[in-house]
């Protein structure tokens, strides 16, 4: 059999639905062998936007992502795609095509060096030098992407071994001696962990991305009901927890609410599960939860430890772990600590003033969650997202889909558009900053191309927010490079350009019915907000600054 | 922060790019690699490194975590206490019909051997861990040093302790 034939066989063995790509002269085998498959390619108009859409696509099904691309600058556009899903632990295999074996290293065209360059970015990166090890090399792909800390692997392939002779004889075993991914936890560990919960008298849980990862929401919801306490999430662990339940007090953070912030700095035990303690989350890092003792559960045993001090550290699956956890706990009442919480979230909820004539961003978000609170929403990068964060409130894991390691701008919109791609049903909507958008408002034309119905919701204050909001606050209002003022051009005209529907939306009074129009296309939609060009995204609290150190804005 | 320099040796699946991972992740994290050496072991399809870090102890932990994160990193083992060390270097020193005795008393003192001799030159070599390579290299100074070449340290734990794939 064509090995490109092979390989698509194998794709199908994996339960691959859908891949997005472009193709090119390397990788044309694979295409031509992808022509008879029932397995849905979808073409996006850069290999950045296909590895986000792929990405986007993994986030919001849990499945792994696959991306294909050809060699050289096809290669080369995947990096921050790959370098996106890394950050975050996303599962993806991505295809690249390069030139044959004979020419590699010649500087052939279009040779990039695939496997070198993406080497610091991949969990693992295979070039297949043998035809023999092909479909080894795919199972294994698959399997180390998905398993332990899911990341994406990258798989180079010779032009010359895709047009090989290879016998169709797919593994299942896998022999990998040195990739074992300690899942359960240690007895004796969880064990200390519970006695530390029964006795803390402040204890709040911290969730991350890897509690999504490891579909470990209802065990976690379980523990901090059996405790009881208090979760605040990363960005990442958005959805870990319904935002709506009694315990959550939502994100915390460089932009998280001043009564989940506190919360966490006056705990005397945190209970952190598949997070890594980013600079984001944890602010000045020394200063962070100074009278905390922090248990740490992680499957990677290389984030333990990392960043902070831990007392209890659990290396093991977050499901397997808390579902073991839980079993030691005992329930008590910590009134005091309680109410103490309660009276933060009472005094200093998260709020905005939408007054006059001029659209505040986060009124869009409110009215977004107001009538679509099931919808799936993706975010860029910057302010747009962290209203998004802030005002949209995630009821289950899976259904905010943001680049929160990278801050990759571009993300969003391909991003929802693998989303979509998954739940072709579900509203699924991009919110956007005009910078970001602009950063893969090519994928347009695949939508309409497609018929990916997303709802692209742009705030558009014709900046760069989130950097002139620093330039704002700590450059003493020097706009260097962050104006993106452009009198003449219209999102709506743009969107209309590619066959898309495009509004654009002036008034607070038009937000709801410009919504509410848009969920009613069958389309892809895009609605231009010209928001208040000024505002800020608050509570802030400044980079390196410890997180009691708030900067806020008096309403 | 108490700088430590440690051993460590690391069981890598014997595959095309493995030395260019390892190498790619110290110098990506920030780490310092003091001395590296590679070789295959008695199974044609492991290779051993070993590797002498020098760090925090924070580094070094996480120096080995992240090994361990490769694919092809079979094992990891701190070597640094109760092991054996050697270095192999060979040192071409200037030598006349007057100082040659005198060179190769120096040399057998050592148990260093001479592999090569010349009309104005020896060729030493000598094994041994960093502390007597150095007192021997520092001892042929006076004569003159034509050139110097040493591996990397090689390390084994004494007694029982194995590092072997399982």
């Amino acid at each position: 059999m064509r090995a490109a034939d092979a390989i698509v066989k194998a794709l199908e063995y994996e339960g691959v639905e859908h891949i997005f790509g472009i193709p090119g002269g390397a990788i044309i085998e694979v295409y031509d062998a992808l022509y008879d498959s029932n397995i849905e390619h979808i073409l996006t108009r850069h290999e950045q936007a296909a590895v986000h859409a792929a990405d986007g696509y993994a986030r919001a099904t849990g499945k792994t992502g696959v991306a294909f691309a050809t060699s050289g600058p096809g290669a080369t556009n995947t990096v921050t795609g790959i370098a996106t899903a890394y950050m975050d632990s996303s599962p993806l295999v991505v295809m690249t095509g390069q030139v044959p074996r004979s020419m590699i290293g010649n500087d052939a065209f279009q040779e990039a060096d695939t496997t070198g360059i993406t080497m610091p970015i991949t969990k693992h990166n295979y070039l297949v030098t043998d035809e023999k090890e092909l479909l080894k090399t795919v199972r294994e792909a698959f399997h180390i992407a998905s398993t332990g800390r899911p990341g994406p692997v990258l798989i180079d392939l010779p032009k010359d071994v895709t047009v090989a002779d290879v016998e169709f004889n797919y593994p299942v075993e896998i022999e990998l001696p040195g990739y074992k991914p300690k899942l359960k936890g240690h007895p004796k560990q969880i064990r200390k962990a519970a006695e530390l919960i029964v006795k803390s008298e402040r204890p709040i849980i911290l969730a991350g991305g890897g509690v999504i990862l490891s579909n470990a929401c209802e065990e976690l919801r379980k523990l901090a009901e059996a405790i009881p306490a208090f979760v605040v999430t990363t960005l990442m662990g958005k959805g870990s927890i319904p935002e709506t339940h009694p315990l959550s007090l939502g994100f915390i953070g460089m932009h998280g609410s001043k009564y989940a912030n506190y919360a966490v700095m006056d705990s005397d035990l945190i209970i952190a599960v598949g997070c890594r303690f980013s600079d984001r989350t944890t602010g000045k890092v020394s200063e962070f939860a100074p009278e905390a003792k922090i248990i740490h559960i992680d499957v990677d045993p290389a984030e333990i430890g990392k960043n902070v001090r831990v007392d209890v550290p659990i290396v093991g699956d977050a499901k397997l772990v808390l579902s073991e956890l839980v079993k030691y706990v005992k329930y008590k009442q910590r009134k005091e600590w309680e109410e103490k919480v309660n009276s933060w979230r009472e005094k200093y909820p998260l709020k905005y003033k939408q007054e006059g004539d001029v659209i505040k961003p986060q009124y869009v978000i409110e009215k977004i969650y107001e009538l679509k609170p099931d919808a799936i929403v993706a975010t860029e990068v910057g302010q747009n997202q962290m209203w998004a964060a802030q005002f949209f409130k995630v009821e289950r894991a899976r259904q905010f889909i943001s680049s929160g390691g990278l801050g990759t701008m571009g993300f969003g919109f391909p991003a929802a558009m693998g989303a979509q791609v998954a739940f072709p049903d579900k509203t699924v909507v991009d919110i956007a900053g005009d910078g970001s958008f602009m950063m893969n408002i090519q994928e347009l034309a695949t939508c309409v191309d497609y018929g990916i119905p997303v709802k692209v919701c742009i705030l558009n204050n014709m900046f760069l927010g989130m950097v002139r909001q620093w330039q704002e606050l700590f450059y003493d209002e020097r706009y260097s490079e962050t104006c993106l003022r452009c009198k003449e051009m219209s999102f709506e005209r743009i969107a209309k350009g590619f066959g898309a529907v495009g509004m654009t939306v002036e008034k607070p009074s038009e937000v709801e019915d410009a919504l509410k129009e848009a969920f009613e296309i069958d389309a892809p939609v895009v609605i231009d907000f010209r928001v208040e060009r000024l505002e800020n995204v608050y509570p802030m609290v400044p980079a390196g600054a410890s997180l009691r150190e708030i900067i806020d804005e008096e309403y | 922060m108490i700088e430590l320099k440690k051993v460590i040796a690391v069981l890598v699946e014997n595959k095309p790019g493995v030395l260019a991972r390892v190498s790619s992740l110290f110098r990506r994290r920030g780490f310092n690699i003091d001395s590296l050496a590679v070789g295959t072991t008695d199974r044609e399809d492991v290779s051993r490194m070993t590797i002498v870090v020098r760090g925090d102890e924070k580094t070094v932990e996480q120096v080995i975590k992240q090994l361990n994160k490769l694919i092809e990193v079979i094992k990891v083992s701190d070597l640094s206490e109760n092991s054996v060390s050697r270095i192999l270097a060979l040192i071409k020193v200037s030598a006349t019909t007057e100082n040659r005795g005198e060179i190769i008393e120096i040399a057998n003192i050592f148990r260093a051997r001479i592999v090569d001799v010349a009309r104005d030159s020896l060729i030493i070599e000598i094994t041994g861990d960093e502390e007597k390579i150095n007192a021997f290299t520092n001892l042929m100074r006076q004569y003159g040093i034509k050139e110097f070449v040493r591996t990397g340290i090689i390390s084994m734990a004494r007694g029982s302790k194995v590092v072997e794939v399982r």
